[in-house]
């Protein structure tokens, strides 16, 4: 690590304001992109941001710098977002919004229609938060799962079980509805 | 649920909700953080005081912890 960054990091464990504006200014956009992968509406991910850096303040003291701020600040971003979906899970049940990002991948299937993409997207929204969170990250962003276990506080085979589980009930809901995946 | 089927309904979870590959806010958030930081200022969680609460009542109830307690504080 070095010096420069070292003792910003110092600096912002013992409260010195300046040091976490820094901090806030050079992690800010992976943050807000972290959460928005969470949350999925940038309005609501601009505000789940802000309440991140606020509970990163407030546990300034309790930072470790053997750990690194911006795994430290991407668990405290994960938690600020399961909260923030555990707070809106109805709305979450109604159709999601799609992201719409300047450099997201057409990745879309034509031959599978926009009604069982809608239909999917309605059932992960009825899963758990703490599943959802576990999927989205694991399967959707393909984020890896020690990364994923990291930023929730849970094992590698908590992580396996968690998206196991989030698979099984979207695939039984799914079905439900006469949608054969 | 066997692979196959394990690997159909990734499939279409990620074309059911496209992953966001670049974000950033639409604006600079440091001004908010800093009302927030204004509006709310900083206090134990009341998850602290209620562990602190619990520790008290334990030690209350088995005073022979309150070593073990000191030792890992």
């Amino acid at each position: 690590m070095r010096d420069g960054e070292s003792s910003v990091l110092d600096q912002f464990r013992q409260g010195n304001l300046d040091a976490f504006e820094t901090l806030f200014h050079l992690h800010q956009r992976t943050i807000y992109g972290w959460i928005l992968r969470i949350v999925r509406n940038p309005a609501a991910a601009e505000d789940v941001t802000v309440e991140t850096f606020w509970r990163i303040h407030r546990a300034h003291a309790r930072f470790q710098p053997a750990r690194g701020f911006e795994a430290w600040a991407r668990s405290i971003a994960t938690h600020a977002a399961l909260d923030w979906l555990r707070a809106h899970r109805h709305e979450c049940e109604t159709p999601l919004e799609p992201v719409q990002e300047p450099h997201a991948p057409a990745s879309s299937d034509p031959a599978l229609s926009a009604e069982i993409r809608q239909r999917t997207a309605q059932a992960f929204g009825r899963l758990p938060p703490r599943l959802r969170i576990a999927a989205v990250l694991a399967v959707v962003e393909e984020r890896p799962h020690k990364e994923v276990a990291e930023a929730l506080g849970i094992s590698v085979a908590a992580v396996k079980l968690r998206v196991f589980r989030a698979l099984r009930l979207l695939r039984k809901d799914l079905q439900q509805q006469g949608i054969t995946p | 649920m066997n692979a196959h089927d394990e690997d159909r309904i990734k499939q279409l979870l990620r074309q059911a909700l496209p992953p966001v590959l670049d974000a950033e806010p639409g604006h600079d958030l440091w001004p908010a953080v800093l009302r927030k930081l204004d509006a709310r200022p900083a206090s134990p969680p009341w998850f602290d005081w209620a562990l602190a609460g619990g520790l008290i009542a334990f030690a209350a109830f088995a005073p022979s912890s309150i070593p073990v307690l000191l030792y890992y504080l």
